[in-house]
């Protein structure tokens, strides 16, 4: 067998596909926190529990969610409804569900904060994910569900120098296809020239007679929709548990440190490419494969603090 | 100038005067001393916490790290150096200032939002240095720790001993920082958190004065994690983790931000609330600490200190 580093090639190239999945949720992730960052002015905290929230829906949707029984105190009500989907559905459902508590969060509470100190943003949202999770801990417990790969996409493509297990595969086309259908929509599209005027001075994009309170919505909304879809595609891949979303914002954040949250091709390939300078170090430090970003980080604030793709002010 | 907001005043000396008297009897008016020693422990956390916070206008994501790494080398050095307790909190606090050190210069090269999230991250990174590590106990923690004899000679396994050198050491820590605060550097400080280009074109140098704050800051974090060591006998994961992180940012924040009673009602507050949730509400605790959280950054962000000032203040412009 070759071998590259005196590593198989076979095993290299494993990890590094595994490194692009990781990377692909990383720039989904880190591409929602910039849009809503770019309008909004708030770092959104909750952006690891509304990716846990889209892997819960589709969780629960394979398992069947049945309300024609619910205990609520001494008596039983019928609420006539059982929800029963499966991963294609999903998909659709996932973002749907996480988008729509985006509007509720946004119309409710975030609204309240714009013209305070962004860390205000931050807060609210950090106190709303500890909401979230603690919530989903207390019905689901701390251990691992796991979500069986949809049967279209199980089994593995022989590609001659490795196998490719098919829902990998599909995992980074859709999350590039996604990605870029979003960079497409802000930087070539009237609605995202609107939406980037509206990031530069929305008092004056509201003077022109857009909706710009509507648009911040939609904006977060978005976002969340994106963190939904992202931990609707992961639920196949990892352990579907309350924890998966706190663990892993702390990783994006540290993304988008990196990366500058000023650019959308930027996000994107920030994530990407740590994502598979993760799964490198997976093969030839493991021991350092949890804090590989940490470390690269901290190299990026000493020699370009802005990061990568953001501008200085 | 009013009374919770200043030390100076004849008022203010009152109300501080019967708090410290309180707290000198509360072992014996039925009070558990452990507990109010516990809270003791956070309340300097958050003073210190605040210091960087509502003095600086620095929010610190990651200061869970200087806690709990303080308590892990304090625990550390008891158990397995058998050092004496005070030597081993030295230890403990120049780790704290070790790591706030390194953390610090690498965050104050961001400002405002990226400086939250690059501490948060940098903090996340040092907690699994202590899940990994290989005198930390792993998941379990350090448990067990004798407190051992101050000085080798007053033993702090007696509860009232041990809370009247927590409360000492909590006095300093206060009288320290209100020092601090009120001295030309913590008004260069107060100046930074105001508006930070001007004090750049007024010749300050800023990174400097910021470092400063965050080491400060970190070492009596640390100090408060290290006297949680013998006060709990434990030193645990728990104290690393972004959640304690957050837990000291709501002490300070429902206290008051930038006050100087704030931070400590805060933390009786919270400390409190958590062990009486504990009993009645169980596993429940974190989601109602999240929703005091929200309902402080919507409707109540001045704190409970800030209100009553603010509530004085506007009670004394009335004839």
């Amino acid at each position: 067998m070759t071998e590259i580093f005196g590593v198989p090639v076979q095993a290299l190239l494993g990890q590094l596909m595994l490194g692009l999945v990781n990377g692909s949720f990383y720039a989904m992730l880190s591409l929602g926190l910039a849009v809503i960052f770019g309008l909004l002015g708030v770092v959104n905290f909750a952006h690891g529990a509304m990716y846990m929230l889209g892997a819960y829906v589709a969780w629960l949707g394979l398992d069947g969610v049945d309300l024609t029984h619910v205990q609520a105190g001494s008596q039983v009500l019928n609420l006539g409804i059982r929800f029963h989907f499966d991963f294609w559905t999903a998909l659709l459902v996932g973002p749907l569900v996480v988008g729509l508590v985006g509007v509720v969060v946004e119309k409710l509470l975030l609204k309240r904060l714009y013209k305070l100190d962004p860390l205000y943003g931050l807060l609210l949202t950090f106190g709303l994910a500890l909401i979230v999770q603690g919530v989903f801990l207390q019905f689901y417990g701390s251990s691992g569900q796991s979500y069986d790969t949809p049967e279209a996409l199980s089994g593995a493509l022989n590609l001659g120098f490795m196998i490719l297990p098919k829902y990998r595969g599909f995992v980074i086309l859709a999350s590039l296809l996604v990605c870029f259908g979003t960079w497409f929509l802000i930087e070539r599209t009237r609605l995202g020239a609107l939406l980037r005027a509206g990031t530069e001075n929305p008092s004056l994009v509201q003077a022109f007679g857009v909706n710009v309170p509507l648009m911040v919505t939609l904006t977060y909304a978005g976002g969340a929709a994106l963190a939904g879809l992202a931990g609707v595609l992961a639920a196949p891949v990892i352990q579907v548990t309350p924890l998966m979303g706190s663990n892993l914002i702390i990783v994006v954040f540290a993304v988008v440190v990196i990366g500058g949250m000023g650019s959308i091709i930027g996000s994107i390939v920030t994530g990407l490419v740590l994502g598979v300078l993760e799964g490198l170090t997976r093969v030839f430090y493991p021991e350092a494969s949890n804090v590989v970003v940490f470390f690269i980080m901290a190299i990026v604030l000493m020699i370009r603090p802005a990061g990568l793709f953001g501008k200085e002010k | 100038m009013s009374w919770l907001g200043h030390g100076t005043q004849r008022a203010g000396k009152i109300v501080w005067i019967l708090a410290l008297a309180f707290l000198l009897v509360v072992p014996f008016v039925g009070v558990y001393p452990i507990f109010v020693a516990q809270a003791l422990c956070f309340a300097i956390f958050a003073i210190a916490f605040n210091l960087l916070l509502g003095y600086t206008g620095l929010l610190s994501f990651g200061h869970a790290a200087f806690f709990g790494g303080a308590a892990y080398v304090t625990a550390w050095l008891l158990q397995a150096q058998h050092l004496t307790p005070e030597l081993a909190i030295v230890g403990g606090v120049l780790a704290a200032a070790a790591a706030g050190l390194v953390i610090g210069a690498i965050a104050i090269r961001r400002q405002g939002i990226y400086f939250a999230m690059v501490t948060l991250a940098l903090a996340y990174m040092l907690s699994f240095f202590f899940l990994e590590a290989p005198f930390t106990g792993g998941e379990n923690g350090l448990q067990g720790i004798e407190r051992g004899k101050l000085f080798g000679l007053l033993s702090l396994e007696n509860d009232l001993a041990l809370y009247y050198f927590v409360l000492a050491v909590f006095v300093a820590v206060f009288l320290f920082v209100l020092r601090v605060v009120h001295s030309p550097y913590g008004q260069v400080l107060k100046a930074i958190r105001e508006n930070e280009p001007r004090a750049i074109s007024l010749g300050y140098n800023v990174d400097r004065y910021k470092l400063l704050a965050f080491v400060l800051s970190a070492s009596l974090a640390g100090l408060g994690g290290a006297l949680k060591v013998l006060v709990l006998h434990l030193a645990t994961l728990q104290d690393v983790r972004w959640e304690q992180s957050g837990e000291v940012i709501l002490m300070t924040l429902l206290g008051g931000l930038g006050t100087f009673a704030g931070p400590v009602v805060g933390a009786f507050t919270v400390v409190g609330l958590q062990n009486y949730l504990s009993d009645r509400a169980g596993s429940w605790t974190g989601v109602i600490i999240g929703c005091i959280f929200v309902l402080c950054v919507v409707a109540f962000r001045k704190g409970i200190v800030g209100e009553l000032l603010a509530w004085q203040q506007r009670r004394a412009k009335k004839p």
